[in-house]
């Protein structure tokens, strides 16, 4: 059975990553299985400078979901540099640095220091935050906005640029095209669906931030939609996510049209689910009928049912 | 760091909405400390996806067991709640750090906790006896919610509040603190953050640590659902991780 998967420039062993905001930095799972095993590993949002992130509580469970603001707490960019890369390079497993900034001049910032370092292998544009007053969504649920911060990172990235997309937009497949034409090399979708819900004692939100990112299997038909639709506009690479708990799942995402998935709020509910969703995702490609990544690829290609 | 099915040997109603529950287990109950949690899958996780930090209550290393005491406060400690003996609950612990209890000068310690942060007291209460004198302050909202008064009166001397008055004392733990007159070395305090707040102000020139509650997501650290800010290098602590038991003058509330 071959798992391994090429990506815009990068190779991965198999198709399976940590999402981004899910994983810290790697240390705590870490300690649960070896990392290596991993496609690849989405470390958490790096931004100009420290950031403290929202008032808790930033997290409320939802039927099959769960919201969260974190408000992208991170030690900034040189922080991240300093004290966390050096952890990550004794793996090798293709380390994809996600950035997030308020201005354009803080996500060229970002992606500039982060290309720079050798043990990353790509950039996740995080342009889809919904827990930040400034920047992230407002840059991603705009297409002139997300083609210019798209243009100007990959100006400075010697690294490929994955441009992650908002589903809280009317058509994502405007975005999806803005950022191909401005030179993205892949995307990720979709981030989070903002949300909001109310404590019925004290009549207010759960969530400190007010709204917040649903996330979790409750989001997962719109992301496998909304994958299904930028792949009939697009042949970039797709690294699809939104609930994945399962290797049925992640079948479910490459028939859709993604290339690679990541998985999220999984993670928090079972610290080995990457680990056991590598080790059996064999099986289950066999159990219907396909023997490697590549011809589940080439099946949703030349098969109508898949593109309806 | 472990993930086990546990089996439910006890479970039972203790108070208002509350609830004892006897786990056995091959690993859990070996290495886990008093101050740690567990965080309890709820259901088969589909439905639920997160899981539901609990503190431990007691420990027996011999029967191999831990004793848990939640609050149903929602439809996760619902669904918990209506488990039944010799069904599994799918367990990752144990996590966070514990009580220290290699820092203590002096010979008398103060022991505070307020409705479901009284749980993890009563095993500290335990280690402690043999060597300190021990004084056990416990508030609740009211009197239907008051849980373990029996056990921890066996163990030292116990106050006890009520927010309505409905039974022991009427007001909170900190009115009783202040009416004790007695001299302490070292405090505990476990509860909603309001009390620790008025604990932390009112014992200000004592050592102390408080243990957190907070709504969590990993519970390992990786997702900051839990931070709290905090007098160190980072400006922060995760309750899950670096707590959620902190040195009092660490955590600013």
């Amino acid at each position: 059975m071959t798992l391994n998967v090429t990506l815009g420039g990068l190779h991965l062993n198999n198709p399976i990553m940590p999402a981004s905001g899910c994983f810290g930095f790697g240390r705590e799972f870490s300690t649960f299985y070896d990392l290596n095993q991993l496609g690849a590993i989405a470390i958490k949002a790096a931004t100009g400078e420290a950031r403290f992130g929202n008032q808790t509580p930033r997290v409320a469970e939802t039927s099959s979901g769960m919201l969260n603001a974190i408000g992208l707490q991170n030690p900034g960019v040189d922080g991240i540099i300093a004290n966390e890369l050096p952890f990550l390079s004794q793996y090798h497993v293709p380390i994809i640095a996600n950035i997030a900034g308020s201005t354009l001049e803080e996500y060229v910032h970002v992606a500039s220091q982060m290309a720079s370092q050798s043990v990353v292998a790509a950039l996740e544009l995080n342009i889809s935050c919904p827990n930040v007053k400034e920047g992230g969504v407002q840059f991603g649920t705009d297409a002139t906005l997300a083609y210019r911060v798209t243009q100007a990172v990959k100006s400075v990235s010697t690294k490929p640029v994955f441009v992650k997309l908002s589903p809280n937009v009317t058509d994502i497949t405007d975005v999806a095209t803005a950022v191909e034409e401005a030179g993205a090399d892949g995307l990720s979708m979709i981030n989070t669906l903002t949300g909001r819900r109310l404590d019925l004692q004290q009549q207010r939100p759960i969530i400190a931030n007010g709204s917040g990112g649903l996330s979790g299997p409750a989001i997962k038909p719109i992301a496998i939609h909304m994958i299904h639709q930028v792949r009939q506009k697009t042949s970039l690479p797709i690294i699809g996510m939104g609930g994945i708990q399962s290797t049925e799942d992640v079948l479910e995402f490459l028939l859709a049209g993604a290339d690679a998935v990541a998985v999220g709020t999984a993670n928090f509910q079972d610290p080995f689910i990457c680990e056991r969703l590598v080790q059996t995702l064999p099986d289950t490609l066999e159990k219907y009928g396909f023997h490697s990544v590549k011809e589940v690829r080439d099946a949703r290609c030349n098969h109508p049912s898949t593109s309806r | 760091m472990i993930v086990e099915d546990m089996i439910i040997q006890k479970h039972q109603e203790i108070a208002l909405d509350t609830f004892e529950m006897v786990l056995s287990g091959q690993e859990i109950p070996l290495q886990i400390q008093s101050g740690q949690f567990v965080h309890v899958q709820i259901g088969d996780g589909k439905h639920h996806v997160l899981r539901r930090p609990i503190s431990i209550a007691d420990i027996d290393r011999v029967a191999q067991t831990v004793t848990l005491i939640y609050h149903v406060t929602g439809d996760g400690t619902d669904w918990l709640s209506s488990r039944r003996l010799g069904e599994t609950l799918n367990v990752l612990g144990p996590l966070g750090n514990g009580f220290d209890l290699h820092d203590i000068a002096g010979d008398t310690i103060l022991i505070i906790g307020g409705g479901v942060g009284v749980p993890p007291l009563y095993h500290l209460t335990k280690q402690l006896i043999p060597h300190y004198h021990v004084i056990v302050v416990l508030g609740f909202a009211t009197g239907e919610a008051v849980f373990y008064e029996d056990d921890f009166r066996r163990l030292a001397e116990t106050y006890v509040a009520t927010d309505d008055g409905s039974y022991g004392y009427h007001g909170v733990v900190t009115d009783i603190v202040k009416q004790l007159e007695r001299d302490y070395q070292h405090y505990y305090a476990c509860g909603p953050t309001p009390m620790l707040q008025a604990v932390q102000t009112q014992l200000a020139g004592t050592p102390g640590h408080l243990s957190f509650e907070e709504r969590m997501g990993c519970g390992i650290g990786a997702c900051f659902a839990c931070v709290c800010e905090a007098r160190n290098d980072k400006g922060y602590v995760k309750i899950c991780q670096d707590g959620p038991v902190l040195r009092a003058d660490e955590v600013m509330l």
